[in-house]
């Protein structure tokens, strides 16, 4: 377990750094990502509710949802 | 150890090779480009041809009807259209989307006055190196782009308005 | 960007401030805040002689193009007769109260959160910190978060007013999104927990072997180590299908320094239909490998420096299986809001121990049958988008 921080860090930083000058998907091609129902936490208060039900029973705890995807508007 | 510290050299490296090569993309810039030349089909179902509007300064706003900012900026674009159209100025809505339906049914709950015009095959947005949503484009009398804009946030269209402006008075 | 400490060796530190060092000079595309939105859910917990209900009130507000807070408050009404409450006290009803507020600052690409929660009940007081740092790059395709959670917990003992022991937690998060077609998006998650202080549960007991007594076994307090320090990673996948649908799964594992490992999948499918209304199903297997120092049943009295017979310890897996429906209201049936929805979900969860023994059935004293239950959840809720 003492190496999944290394590898993980590695990985995270090889997605950073793999860049190119223009995304392969384009802002104007975002219109099924950003459908609600390809959110990952669309109804936070039910999905936090979920998680506690499971964290209140369970030894393991950790590693919920993230943020991210969706329109990519600003 | 020894095998990550390789690996941490070999990626610092691409890293810094990326910072480098970087184009720096800016949000808001200022050009002096043609602009590309289109026919599209408008919501009326009339054609518009962007060289028949040579003689206008023309806004062109790339939006969405699932993007948030898009939604926040059409009124506002509305009210400039409104304020500058007798001085020679349009404002072109180019929507993105495949569906012509979700283009319709957002017009419909929010009318404008300005052509809405349909690029589902996203040749327009590809033409015009379409990188954020919203995208606006302001072209001069001569058909050159004088200004580009990427995303929408509170107080841009104060930018439009200024850029706006300052072309209908040559 | 403040600088996030992570409990590794120097190399992942390195690599993590020469990550923090990139985000800050790539700068594209800004980010937008969550919208104004305001829940109020009903839930219920039914299973293994517990009950509890409760709301779950949330509103979240935007100040200005940049602030957005939420605040949140959450009751859970317990009424408790479980399987370690009939073995070794009384059934109990009591309640907790958590309260949270949180704010959202925008600023170009990065969106910090700060967080405050507290959890009150009559006997556990729990206090948490967070702070978040959220950030978009590479023309939106990827969102980097980064993450750390501060906990103080103060443990209490009904009908012991003497009794006062501390805990602390510390959470530090790492997660990755990442569009990888227009389809279909990932996540990678990250996060490392420490906890310190007293960490086991007051009540609760352990057995040993004992010929003295009638039933041959006796109890004797739990014991847990000061500290305990675990890791979990997760991918997770949601991929769109043409004609408006979503399929989602996701694998975790963790593993901690008590001897837990555990890994769970889950699965998931979510489809519109008839224009107002969605359907989503779902399905999760969770397993995990028992702590170090948990056993039913000890040989004898003080048989270890750390004894453990909490299930929740224990070996198990456990199964479930649920179902939800939505209905979404648009701003046409009612122009105050942008857009509302009236949610039902029911999950059924099926919970099979392998070494942790039901003592309210009759067995030779280590041959009781192994316990096992199934619990249903409901969630019934209102969300409101203004």
């Amino acid at each position: 377990m003492k190496l999944y921080p290394n590898y993980f860090l590695l990985t995270v930083f090889l997605l950073v750094s793999g860049c190119s000058s223009t995304p392969w998907v384009k802002p104007y091609e975002r219109a099924n990502l950003a459908d609600p129902i390809m959110s990952f936490n669309r109804d936070p208060v039910s999905s936090s509710y979920m998680a506690h039900v499971y964290e209140a029973r369970e030894g393991s705890r950790g590693a919920g949802v993230a943020g991210g995807g969706g329109c990519g508007c600003n | 150890m020894k095998s990550l510290l390789s690996k941490f050299a070999k990626n610092f490296l691409l890293v810094i090779t990326c910072l480098v090569v970087w184009p720096g993309m800016a949000e808001s810039a200022a050009t002096s480009a043609p602009a590309p030349n289109f026919t599209l089909k408008s919501l009326s179902g009339k054609n518009i041809k962007l060289s028949e509007l040579t003689g206008n300064v023309v806004l062109v706003n790339f939006w969405a009807s699932w993007c948030g900012p898009c939604r926040q900026e059409m009124p506002l674009l509305n009210a400039i259209h409104k304020k500058y159209e007798p001085l020679g100025f349009t404002v072109l809505g180019i929507n993105v989307e495949e569906q012509v339906a979700n283009a319709r049914s957002f017009i419909d709950e929010r009318p404008v006055d300005f052509p809405i015009l349909l690029d589902g095959k996203n040749k327009v947005s590809k033409l015009y190196h379409v990188i954020a949503m919203p995208t606006t484009v302001v072209i001069d009398r001569d058909g050159k782009i004088r200004f580009i804009h990427q995303g929408y946030q509170s107080g841009d269209e104060v930018k439009y308005r200024k850029m706006v402006k300052t072309l209908v008075r040559e | 960007m403040a600088v996030v400490v992570v409990v590794t060796n120097t190399a992942s530190k390195a690599l993590l401030l020469l990550l923090l060092l990139s985000l800050y000079l790539v700068d594209i595309n800004a980010a937008v805040l969550p919208e104004d939105r305001a829940d109020a859910l009903f839930h219920s917990y039914d299973g293994g002689g517990v009950e509890i209900t409760g709301p779950s009130i949330l509103v979240r507000k935007g100040f200005g193009d940049s602030v957005s807070a939420t605040i949140n408050h959450y009751v859970d009404n317990v009424s408790s007769a479980s399987i370690d409450v009939l073995t070794t006290a009384s059934p109990y009803s009591e309640s907790r109260d958590e309260n949270s507020i949180a704010v959202d600052y925008l600023h170009d690409n990065t969106i910090m959160s700060v967080a405050l929660t507290e959890s009150v009940e009559s006997d556990f007081d729990a206090s948490t910190f967070s702070i978040n740092f959220s950030q978009d790059m590479f023309g939106d395709l990827t969102t980097v978060n980064m993450g750390f959670a501060l906990g103080d917990n103060i443990v209490g003992q009904n009908g012991n007013s003497s009794f006062n022991e501390q805990a602390t937690t510390r959470n530090y998060r790492l997660s990755v999104s990442q569009v990888i077609t227009k389809n279909m998006i990932m996540a990678f998650a990250f996060e490392t927990i420490s906890d310190e202080g007293f960490l086991n549960n007051p009540y609760r007991s352990v057995r040993y072997l004992d010929p003295t007594t009638p039933v041959q076994y006796s109890f004797q307090a739990e014991v847990y180590p000061g500290t305990r320090s675990g890791n979990a990673l997760a991918v997770r996948a949601r991929y769109y299908l043409q004609h408006r649908a979503a399929i989602h799964g996701g694998y975790r594992i963790y593993s901690d320094s008590w001897g837990i490992s555990a890994n769970t999948f889950e699965l998931g499918y979510t489809l519109p239909f008839r224009t107002n209304w969605i359907l989503e199903t779902s399905v999760r297997y969770y397993d995990q490998s028992k702590a170090d120092f948990y056993s039913d049943l000890f040989p004898f009295q003080d048989a270890q420096n750390f004894l453990a017979r909490d299930k929740e310890l224990s070996s198990f897996n456990s199964l479930t299986l649920g179902a939800g429906v939505s209905y979404e209201l648009d701003n046409k049936t009612w122009r105050t809001f942008k857009r509302g929805s009236l949610n039902f979900h029911y999950d059924y969860i099926q919970f099979d121990y392998d070494d942790f023994r039901d003592l309210t059935q009759s067995g030779s004293v280590g041959n009781e049958p192994l316990y096992s239950f199934n619990a249903g959840v409901i969630r019934a809720f209102a969300s409101l988008w203004f």
